[in-house]
């Protein structure tokens, strides 16, 4: 009997010197020679693969990292100052200062402000019912509600709301990877400066139509009167097709465009509320 | 006797309830809205100001470049505005809204019922003036006619062929038009064969038809060269390719066109366009529509004005039913669903289709089973369930080498699965994804 | 308008044919041959058939409510097929407990394991069948006797199967004419008067269940053809070499499992090739390998292993294998 578990454990134990001595030689063949530093950056970069750099992955964009001369439009979204200020010491190189950024969702066409017109019955999704048709609103510019950004949100800081059937960013895990832009058909969510407590202020629409239509299409379109271009005391606000725009490295939050929008399209979040004017909490949600 | 495509095809039940019904003519409405791009290819530029006189058959935008086709106002009276609306697409466009005023039309236009079978333009004269009406195909895929009749240099044509087949449930618009024009439809015929300069045409029916077929194959002994071919009922028949080889027994080459085999394929609506153009001086600016649906008061084919409400044409075939749940612009296998009816009739609306509530909502989506259906069904030989799950997962290198750029989008794999499996859908977007990506890469 | 209007991508019709249908249809199939099954072994099939088709349906749902927690799609009818073919490659007089294993790794492992319905690489019938042979070869292989309708159950007289009673015969030298003179006639055969699984042995039965479901275009003649074709070619070979080694080939397509194999098992849509070339490739091996089992193989009896053995090979056959396409490709400048 003990024979036999002897000979068992020899006969093992030789096969497995002889498959790690062949192993060995194989592994030796075929070897890559490749800069060891890449492995090292890789180590510190998040592991997601969200593509948020640029790159295919967190992989090739340590590659590019490694052979870059400086981190000049290089940046992870994901790991922030912190991965790159690491890669930049492995690297022994210079950590460029970088804003960190937040995506905002800018349509507010939730079943109470934009009337729906039709029943969108097709496959769910976005990409589908965009090349079919308008929407299921007379806004043609906004949110299909089918939720390929959530889809395309790798780090759980997407939900589609149930009431206002609008998509909704949670600001505390979204890492501004720009996975959910990439994945809208309508260019409707942007990656806009994250200020501090979260605070924003946007024009929460896209709507390219003149006032009227914007107007009857969703009650808090952008109808494109210009007021805000007026009062704005920055000059962070523009103009383009009847549709303002708030640059958000120019925008001092002084929230003066908020008051004079007539249509309420211009959204203020994370902001102490004021008496005067009780925050809707329609809008709150939508953010 | 009775011809057929070889691969694939499906039977949907055929609903041709208004078969029976003659074309009724239905009076200019009191405004017409006609969008400026009814067409494949560049929008045509709007040539009238707003507040300005127009009358019947006067162009009142130009085609804008080749691929395009002019717009003729179908009435007269005044421009009210030129604005964007939603149209059939389902987005909005530019188009001129034009307040009827009476009923005057372009004097060089012939009104006239008579018959004129002489031919006497030459092949040149023949196309300008077709591309001077602003036709275009009028089965419903609008590309303009007058580039399908300049036969590419290098390429020779042999063989015309009328597509009287209307293989789309419910449409019997072209049926009508058989019956009721055709010795119009055979002159035609004839005129485009003078154009692609060939000898024969076939006018391929579906037997489901078997009036039409009879008339026009008695009909078409007045015409040389012109020859009427039967065809088994199968879906999707009508399509170009299936069409030339259930015809011919000739396959266009994937990626092809059919000149590639040496024919031309044009609608019947489209030969008598082409005859009241060429005959009759008349621009593209009516055509016949199938008004249906099961639980519609008074279905019919009417011949209507392009611009024209589909809500007219609704209430002149008994208002929409109350159970209505789907209204659709085209034939339901290829039709467009529309979001809502006040939307202008456009060169290419071949009918519209009003489905009950109940029929009108897709069933629950199950697992696809890989029973094979769709592959069995599909005309082109594609695998649907492949390019399908491939399209929805942005594999679109997968996509291109699986030949999705083949697939003529006739619904058939979708309308045979029995897991209710949107295949079609994600094939669209796949094959528009994989054209645009292929025409970026020849533009770099 | 007070009703909003339905927008979806064309075509708007869908055809009346739906997965429940297809379902039930194979379901309607296998009628002819559980009532004979009943025939031939009265209380037991019955017994047998239900314990198998309730304890399938009750696993897939228990595991879609409380393991996967999504929406219970029992109503598909995917699981009592599953459960029916189940029941029919079993012996008529197994013990319940066995029939319930057999189906939670039926069910269970092979098919909610991989993602439930349209998901498994391998027929779950199979799966738990040849799980049960190889866990309970005395049970699994001892057959029940067919006579007429009787009330036993668990104490059914048992026999061995006519494959069995051959593949034994020969490999202790007996001629096969020796041995055709121990098994029932041909006749006999055709019509289930034989040892071995419930739903196997009624030939005729599950050919009219098999016309019928061709008839209702729920499978292509493809994969049963091609796999009674190549099984009555190759056994048909080695008669003709040597008649007192091998079987004729009528005798190798009224036994064993060949039929409900061929018509039920082989054609599972999930798990065969989905393109006619493909399906014939497919119904080929199987045959080939059920033959190559029957003759030099320990047991008696492959067309389970046979299948599985094809089953992995769907997945290369629908990669490689195309639908011929429409047109030939041309090269543009």
């Amino acid at each position: 009997m003990s024979s036999i578990v002897l000979l068992t454990i020899i006969m093992l134990s030789a096969l497995g010197l002889l498959s790690a001595v062949i192993l060995y030689f194989v592994a030796q063949k075929f070897k890559v020679v490749e800069d060891p530093r890449i492995d090292i950056v890789t180590e510190v970069l998040p592991g997601v693969n969200c593509g948020g750099c640029g790159y295919t992955g967190c992989r090739a964009f340590a590659e590019a990292l490694v052979k870059s001369t400086s981190f000049e439009g290089l940046n992870c979204p994901v790991g922030g100052a912190d991965t790159m200020g690491k890669a930049a010491a492995i690297l022994g190189r210079q950590a460029l200062a970088v804003e960190p950024k937040v995506a905002v969702v800018r349509c507010n066409g939730s079943p109470a402000n934009a009337a729906r017109t039709s029943f969108y019955d097709g496959a769910v999704n976005c990409r589908v019912a965009h090349s079919l048709y308008g929407g299921t609103t007379g806004c043609q510019y906004g949110c299909l509600g089918c939720g390929d950004c959530v889809v395309a949100c790798k780090f759980d800081a997407m939900y589609m709301d149930p009431v206002t059937e609008l998509p909704v960013i949670l600001d505390d895990k979204c890492v501004a990877c720009g996975a959910c832009v990439k994945a809208c058909p309508r260019n409707i969510i942007e990656l806009r400066k994250r200020n501090k407590k979260d605070r924003k202020i946007f024009v929460s629409c896209v709507n390219k139509d003149k006032g009227g239509p914007a107007r009857k299409a969703c009650k808090v379109a952008c109808i494109g009167c210009g007021k805000c271009v007026k009062v704005c005391p920055y000059d962070a606000i523009t103009m383009v097709d009847k549709l303002a725009f708030i640059d958000s490295y120019k925008c001092k939050l002084c929230r003066k465009c908020v008051t004079e929008c007539p249509t309420a399209a211009i959204l203020e979040i994370g902001f102490p509320i004021k008496e005067a004017k009780p925050a809707e909490p329609a809008e709150a949600e939508t953010n | 006797m009775f011809k057929t495509f070889p691969k694939g095809g499906i039977h949907p039940p055929e609903n041709k309830l208004t078969a029976g019904k003659p074309i009724v003519v239905l009076p200019a409405p009191l405004q017409v809205t006609v969008p400026v791009s009814q067409h494949i290819g560049a929008p045509a530029t709007p040539m009238v100001e707003k507040g300005a006189a127009v009358k019947a058959g006067q162009v009142i935008a130009q085609a804008k470049g080749f691929v395009s086709a002019n717009i003729h106002s179908p009435v007269s009276g005044k421009v009210s505005k030129i604005d964007t609306v939603v149209d059939t697409t389902g987005y909005k466009q530019t188009a001129i809204v034009i307040d009827v005023e009476g009923d005057e039309w372009v004097e060089t236009i012939d009104r006239s019922k008579t018959l004129v079978r002489d031919v006497t333009m030459t092949r040149e004269q023949i196309i300008e003036r077709c591309q001077q009406c602003g036709l275009v195909g009028m089965g419903g895929a609008t590309f303009p006619t007058h580039i399908k009749m300049t036969v590419p240099a290098g390429k020779k044509c042999d063989l015309l062929i009328i597509n009287g087949v209307e293989c789309e449930p419910y449409l019997t618009s072209d049926h009508r038009l058989m019956l009721e024009k055709g010795a119009e439809v055979l002159t035609g015929a004839s005129i485009i064969m003078r154009a692609l300069g060939v000898d024969s045409a076939v006018v391929g029916i579906e037997a489901n038809k078997p009036d039409a077929i009879a008339h026009l194959t008695e009909l078409a002994k007045g015409f040389k060269g012109v020859t009427v071919q039967s065809l088994k009922v199968k879906y999707p028949q009508g399509g170009e390719k299936q069409l030339i080889k259930a015809c011919t027994g000739r396959e266009v080459p994937s990626g092809g066109l059919p000149v590639d085999v040496g024919v031309v394929v044009q609608n019947v609506g489209t030969a008598l366009a082409v005859y009241e153009a060429v005959q009759k001086n008349k621009p593209l600016m009516e055509r016949v529509v199938t008004v249906t649906g099961r639980s519609v008061k008074n279905p019919g084919n009417f011949q209507v004005r392009i611009g024209t409400p589909v809500t007219a044409l609704i209430e002149a075939a008994g208002g929409l039913p109350d159970d209505t749940g789907k209204v659709i612009n085209g034939g339901p296998m290829m039709g467009k669903a529309l979001a809502i009816t006040d939307v202008p009739v456009t060169k290419g609306t071949s009918g519209i289709i009003m489905f009950p509530a109940e029929s009108s909502k897709r069933a629950e989506v199950l697992p696809c089973i890989r029973c094979g259906k769709c592959s069995s069904a599909c005309a082109m030989g594609l695998e649907p369930w492949l390019i399908s799950v491939v399209s929805e997962k942005a594999m679109w290198d997968k996509a291109e080498q699986e030949k999705i750029t083949d697939c003529m989008e006739c619904g058939a794999c979708a309308y045979t699965c029995p897991a209710k499996r949107p295949l079609l859908d994600y094939i669209r977007l796949g094959k528009s994804t994989v054209i645009r990506m292929a025409r970026e890469r020849i533009s770099k | 308008m007070n009703n909003l209007l339905n927008v979806s991508p064309s075509p708007h019709q869908q055809s009346p044919e739906t997965t429940r249908k297809l379902m039930y249809g194979v379901v309607t199939a296998l009628a002819p041959a559980l009532a004979a099954s009943v025939y031939f072994f009265g209380m037991g099939a019955i017994i047998v058939t239900l314990t198998s088709v309730l304890s399938c349906v009750a696993v897939e749902y228990l595991i879609q409510k409380f393991i996967l927690k999504t929406k219970p799609s029992v109503t598909d009818g995917s699981a009592v097929v599953t459960g029916l073919l189940l029941a029919f490659n079993v012996p008529s007089n197994l013990p319940v407990y066995i029939i319930i294993i057999g189906a939670i790794i039926s069910i269970g492992v092979a098919k909610m394991t991989f993602g439930g319905l349209g998901s498994n690489p391998f027929n779950p019938a199979l799966v738990g069948r040849v799980f049960l042979l190889i866990s309970f070869p005395v049970q699994m292989t001892s057959w029940p006797v067919p006579s007429g309708f009787k009330t036993g159950y668990l104490d059914a007289v048992t026999g061995a199967t006519p494959l069995g009673t051959m593949s034994e015969g020969i490999r202790n030298g007996e001629t096969v004419a020796a041995l055709m003179e121990k098994v029932p006639s041909h006749m006999q055969l055709f019509y289930g008067q034989m040892g071995g699984s419930m739903g196997e042995i009624a030939a005729l039965a599950l050919i009219i269940g098999g016309i019928y479901m061709i008839w209702r275009k729920i499978i292509t003649w493809h994969i049963p053809v091609s796999v009674l074709l190549t099984v009555a070619i190759f056994t048909g070979i080695l008669w003709f070499a040597d008649p007192t080694k091998f079987a004729d080939p009528l005798f190798h397509l009224l036994t064993g499992g060949i039929m409900l194999g061929a018509i039920y098992m082989a054609t599972d849509y999930v798990t065969s090739p989905m393109t006619p070339k493909g399906m014939i490739i497919y119904g080929i091996g199987i045959g080939v390998i059920t033959v190559l089992i029957r003759t030099w193989g320990a047991y008696p009896e492959g067309v389970s292993f046979a299948i599985l053995i094809m089953n992995a090979f769907v997945p290369l056959l629908n990669m490689y294998i195309k639908p011929a396409r429409f047109g030939k490709e041309v090269k543009h400048g």
